[in-house]
């Protein structure tokens, strides 16, 4: 098995048809790592959401700990 | 002892500790055979006699598609096993299935399209395949807006299995529309039950592109399912525990 074109320009190029096929490569790729990156985004912002319940409920517990009665 | 498994798999805390291997093996299998898969068809698969270099398109074009496809019915019998059994973790492979496979079926419809122009003349026909392809990327939207547009989960969940179910009638019809009308799309090349079409040195990356995608599929699928048990099962000791301990 040996590379099909014979430099990079012509591998870039592919007889006029690169713009087309690079163009289908990146929007696959881009899409693909849109797939891939969402999962962590969405489980990030939970726990922030969740430290940030966690933080306030501590805190109303310490004022409600401190206030005379 | 032979359903065991399966009763497990009704346990979304089961599922997610189990998945933690599988996610990191597939994620890496998917990664290696895309890499290998994407140089091997652009750069040393031989040019098409008709179509020149175009035809690279086809190694993400075919993949995406039948991919797209064959996440619908993950899609549909997850909610399917939702209704029958109320197994809440099905809903959400189903649930997570959704967006997967609409970005693939974008990706099949894009490729397509641009594939279209230097071999047609034209981005876009409204014919049999294309068009149903169209109706499948709807319908994967229709669910992500009916996820949405519920205050209640059980009641998105239930209607969304309904949808996915009957919009499952249409796979057959993308599948064979190529050979029940006249199709400006070519009929498919690589054949399971006849000779494929198409040389065996373009078939094999294809091949391994078919498999790549599967895998990364399947590797989306494993994330999305594990965040969105995180998400439903947030009031669980357990869930707490990994989200604010960082597990």
């Amino acid at each position: 098995m040996e590379f099909y074109f014979s430099s990079l320009a012509d591998f870039a190029w592919m007889e006029g048809h690169g713009p087309y096929v690079w163009a289908c490569y990146f929007v696959t790729l881009a899409v693909f790592i849109f797939l891939a990156l969402t999962p962590s985004m969405r489980l990030g912002k939970l726990v922030k959401q969740q430290k940030a319940l966690a933080a306030r409920s501590q805190v109303a517990e310490e004022v409600d700990g401190h206030e005379p009665r | 002892m032979g359903w065991q498994w399966f009763h497990r798999l009704g346990s979304p805390k089961w599922f997610y500790e189990k998945t933690v291997r599988w996610t990191q093996v597939i994620g890496f299998l998917a990664l290696g055979m895309l890499a290998v898969g994407v140089v091997w068809g652009l750069a040393f698969a031989p040019a098409e006699l008709k179509q020149g270099n175009s035809y690279r398109i086809i190694y993400i074009h075919v993949p995406t598609a039948v991919v797209s496809m064959a996440g619908y019915y993950v899609m549909a019998i997850s909610g399917a096993i939702g209704l029958i059994w109320r197994m809440k973790l099905s809903y959400m492979v189903m649930k997570s299935a959704a967006p997967i496979g609409a970005v693939l079926t974008f990706a099949a419809l894009f490729t397509g399209a641009v594939w279209g122009k230097p071999t047609w003349g034209t981005y876009w026909v409204w014919d049999a395949r294309i068009t149903s392809m169209l109706i499948l990327l709807f319908l994967y939207l229709g669910v992500i807006a009916l996820q949405e547009a519920y205050q209640n989960q059980e009641a998105a969940d239930k209607t969304c299995a309904i949808l996915s179910l009957v919009g499952m009638v249409n796979i057959p019809i993308i599948y064979k529309s190529v050979d029940w009308w006249f199709t400006l799309h070519q009929p498919a090349t690589l054949k399971l039950t006849e000779k494929s079409t198409i040389a065996p040195e373009m078939a094999y990356p294809l091949i391994l592109m078919i498999f790549a995608v599967y895998m990364f599929y399947a590797w989306c699928l494993l994330k999305r399912t594990r965040v969105e048990i995180l998400h439903r099962e947030i009031r669980t000791q357990w869930v707490k525990d990994i989200v604010l301990g960082g597990k």
